[in-house]
């Protein structure tokens, strides 16, 4: 594939003596679906948090498109077109959905790309929300987030990251705590999203859908990456089983 | 036998009128267009006509009509801080810092108000920003905790330091031009205050405020510079908080240790939560209720306080909801009970 | 002239150390911020003083049943108010806040505050420490600050209730689902904090007279070592302790003794400044564990 979009080089987290990541190198190409997977504390979240800037490595370095984004705080990196997740969705509780979007859209990032349109935004927040999956003509996307149930919520999250237009979009877990029909319709959208050349880096558990849609994978446990390759072979790796299996079989039960 | 009694449950139902008028301005009637208007024209003509009859109702009470506008600006300040989640404890600071600007500009350079006033205003509101700048990075209690230190901090340090006439104060300050400057001026700022801060916090720039106050960290992944916004929260807070100061700092003609008095911070803090926290009307509304209340109760001197504290107490815990919203839910809804199968 | 300095500066550490505890204790388990802990500090002074005056109570006695109501009536806050506003910072803050005016108002309403108000010494009489003059009464704050620190850390690291505390203060969830009573510990928690206070306001305030002001000055001690030392940790309350004490009195000797308040502004605002979680804090922003 084409130029490397992020790259990690030996990044190390201590938590109170605890190590949660030891030594992860990666990269990233453009246009890629990476998944990272891992069984539960192996780290994979604190990843996200210090490749996004919301938890400061104790060494190591992180690349973004060649500039070095290590330890920059998270709005920074966020302006420079990194769009994330949160595995515990807590939206804007008050606002009802689309307003969830106009947050994002406020931002100086989205109005530069948009070459400084802005009246037309709340077209832009409901185009959104159809995209993720809202039904447009219906009422949900003027309902206050804290009446939506748990899978339109985990789409909104999706939704308030699209409405950034990253480069590099990171899904913590999105698909945990989505019942069956919902993953199914949710796992399209991404598909999509990553035909369309968005670059995509997932955490998630539920392995299956995660293999058929992922490039290539990458294993963590402890902490350190066990494992890096397609999703056809990873499982085939003798560090990934003793991992899955010394833990326990979540995931395969999806 | 068990028979067990019938249950009931309250069920509320939007007015037909209210469906029909909200988000669609498409009126039909007089009947529509004065429902609509009546709560909000009401309210702005009585406060506007209230100084013209000064002679009938007396200026005692007209000097208490200008008492509630500055604790109804300082609860003002108070809930537009809530309203981006940030607790504060010390409405004093800003009324205080806004008052000694004022008035040492007054006692020093000998300004007239209507040049110390705007300026004491704006230096106090950057004084206070400057103050709270290094809370604003931690969430939390922190806030709370700082801005109730502070106020009793810079009084002692006034005391201490005897700067800006120590214990004595600075008097003999400038009186303000006429009864209609003192009556009008309060009355005006507060309503723009209260007009211009309710319509901020539903544009886009007060949703950004809001999403701060839910979820911070979701902002932030927004590419927005959550402490940026937060600092300018608190700079239109303080601004709003500091214009009593300065303004009552002229209509004493003295500012002194008492601007930092815990009752700047208390009273705005407990007509914001009777009015109803969050919708601006409710603390205004708190005020014109509590501040008569507590000039009737004069009498009972320090117990006003505890007063205050009971219901604050009440309130809080009992409930959370608050006037406004009580009375705005009544009018808006019908209410019926409906057996429960 | 040093090595007076030496001793009272310890004297005052531990007066800061001690004050500070007990709002600290709650704050680092249950996450509440008692501001009604000043309130508290003065009824404890008030209470001995109703309970020695009114009652002719002998003063060990005054002392322990001050002590236990106090403390209860913390417990009993925490149930009545706290619990139905939990995990509303908002709320929390404000009606605790509420309660601590209250009180202190309330005893200012009914006339305590003259000089008449003053609670006896544990012991009379004084020694000299190497030629330094120091009354029994802060050797005992010494030897009661010290015992309380001691006690403290036995009590969270050895007896279940305590190790409880340390579960709640590190994560409640998972506390939770360890079988836990998180309203229990916070509530006994909340029920610590105001004995504490009580104590130490039973030793403290015989140095002065009990004044209603000093019931906010107590806050604001508890508030500024907390900030210094960061709001969780026990070690930060002692060196922080020690910080303000020692620059307190250097104030007083060789500066003036009305500046040794200022040394609280000055401390929180640089601290502030510099490194807002406290010295020792492990308060971190924006972090997410895993």
């Amino acid at each position: 594939m084409s130029e490397t979009i992020l790259k990690v080089e030996g990044l190390n987290k201590n938590f109170g003596g605890v190590a949660a990541i030891v030594d992860v190198s990666f990269e990233v190409k453009k246009g890629e679906l990476l998944g990272i997977i891992g069984p539960n504390g192996s780290g994979k979240t604190t990843l996200v948090n210090l490749l996004t800037g919301f938890v400061k490595p104790d060494s190591g370095r992180v690349f973004y498109r060649g500039v070095d984004i290590t330890g920059k705080k998270p709005y920074k990196i966020a302006e420079m077109g990194i769009a994330r997740t949160f595995q515990m969705v807590k939206p804007f509780y008050q606002l009802s959905a689309f307003k969830n979007l106009i947050i994002p859209l406020y931002s100086s990032r989205v109005r530069r790309l948009r070459g400084g349109m802005y009246g037309d935004r709340d077209d832009v927040a409901i185009d959104l929300l159809e995209d993720v999956g809202f039904e447009r003509d219906s009422f949900v996307p003027y309902k206050v987030a804290s009446s939506l149930p748990h899978g339109y919520l985990k789409r909104l999250e999706l939704a308030r990251c699209l409405a950034l237009r990253p480069e590099l979009l990171i899904l913590d877990e999105l698909f945990s705590g989505m019942s069956m029909s919902e993953v199914a319709s949710t796992l399209p959208i991404i598909e999509r999203l990553n035909g369309e050349g968005l670059t995509i880096l997932m955490v998630e558990h539920r392995l299956k859908e995660l293999f058929r849609i992922a490039h290539r994978v990458i294993a963590l446990n402890f902490g350190s990456k066990i494992a890096d390759s397609p999703p056809g072979e990873i499982m085939e790796n003798e560090a990934v089983k003793a991992a899955y299996l010394g833990s326990e079989e979540e995931g395969e039960d999806a | 036998m068990n028979k067990e009694p019938i249950k009931f449950r309250k069920e509320r139902l939007d007015r037909g009128i209210k469906a029909r008028c909200e988000d669609i301005f498409a009126l039909s009637s007089y009947r529509e267009i004065l429902y609509l208007l009546l709560p909000r024209v009401l309210p702005v003509a009585l406060l506007l006509v209230f100084p013209l009859f000064k002679d009938i109702v007396g200026l005692y009470w007209e000097k208490v009509l200008v008492i509630t506008c500055a604790i109804a600006l300082l609860s003002l300040s108070w809930d537009w801080l809530a309203s981006v989640g940030l607790i504060s404890l010390g409405q004093a600071l800003f009324f205080g810092v806004g008052a000694y600007v004022t008035g040492s500009l007054n006692y020093a350079f000998k300004w007239p108000p209507l040049i110390t006033i705007p300026l004491g205003t704006l230096g106090g509101a950057l004084i206070c920003t400057l103050l709270l700048l290094p809370v604003l990075r931690l969430r939390g209690v922190y806030f709370a905790i700082v801005t109730l230190t502070l106020p009793l901090l810079l009084m002692r340090f006034i005391e201490t330091t005897k700067i800006l006439g120590g214990t004595e104060g600075l008097s003999a300050l400038t009186p303000l031009p006429s009864l209609w400057v003192e009556l009008y001026v309060p009355v005006f700022t507060l309503l723009i205050c209260l007009f211009g801060f309710r319509r901020l916090i539903n544009e886009d720039y007060g949703l950004v405020l809001q999403g701060i106050r839910d979820n911070d960290r979701a902002v932030m992944s927004g590419a927005i510079n959550i402490y940026w916004f937060k600092t300018q929260a608190v700079f239109l807070a303080a601004l709003v908080g500091s214009f009593p100061g300065a303004f009552m700092t002229h209509y004493y003609q003295f500012v002194g240790m008492p601007a930092f008095a815990l009752d700047y911070s208390i009273l705005p803090l407990t007509a914001a939560v009777l009015g109803g926290v969050g919708t601006f009307a409710g603390p205004t509304l708190g005020a014109f209720i509590l501040v008569p209340l507590s000039e009737v109760l004069r009498a009972f001197g320090t117990l006003r306080v505890v007063f205050y504290s009971a219901i604050l107490i009440i309130c809080v815990v009992g409930l959370p909801e608050g006037v406004f919203h009580y009375i705005r839910r009544k009018y808006h809804q019908f209410e019926r009970m409906v057996e429960v199968g | 002239m040093l090595l007076s300095i030496l001793i009272y500066g310890l004297i005052n550490s531990i007066i800061l150390a001690l004050t500070a505890i007990g709002f600290s204790l709650t704050f680092g388990i249950s996450g509440v911020a008692n501001f009604a802990y000043g309130g508290f500090y003065i009824l404890s002074g008030f209470l001995v003083w109703m309970l020695l005056n009114y009652l002719r109570f002998p003063l060990l006695l005054a002392i322990a049943l001050t002590i236990g109501v106090v403390g209860l009536l913390g417990f009993i806050t925490y149930w009545i108010i706290l619990l139905r506003v939990r995990g509303i910072a908002l709320s929390e803050v404000i009606a605790t806040f509420a309660l601590g005016v209250g009180i202190l108002e309330l005893f200012r309403y009914l006339g305590f505050v003259t000089y008449e108000f003053t609670l006896p010494y544990l012991k009379k009489g004084m020694i000299l420490i190497a030629g330094v003059p120091v009354d029994y009464q802060r050797l005992y704050i010494i030897g009661i600050g010290l015992a309380l620190v001691l006690f403290l850390y036995f009590f969270t690291h050895h007896t279940r209730i305590g190790l409880s505390f340390r579960g709640i203060a590190q994560n409640e969830r998972t506390a939770i689902s360890l079988g836990i009573r998180s309203d229990w510990t916070a509530a006994l928690s909340l029920a610590f904090g105001c004995a504490m206070g009580a104590l130490a306001a039973i030793v403290i305030l015989p140095l002065g007279i009990i004044s209603i002001n000093t019931g906010y000055e107590v806050l604001l001690i508890a508030v500024a070592v907390g900030i210094v030392g960061g709001l969780e940790s026990v070690s930060g309350i002692l060196i922080a302790s020690l910080i303000l004490g020692y620059t307190q009195v250097f104030t007083g000797t060789y500066l003036k003794p009305e500046w040794m308040m200022v040394v609280y502004l000055a401390a929180i605002v640089i601290v502030l400044t510099i490194k807002p979680s406290g010295l020792f804090g492990k308060f971190k922003e924006l972090e997410e564990r895993v």
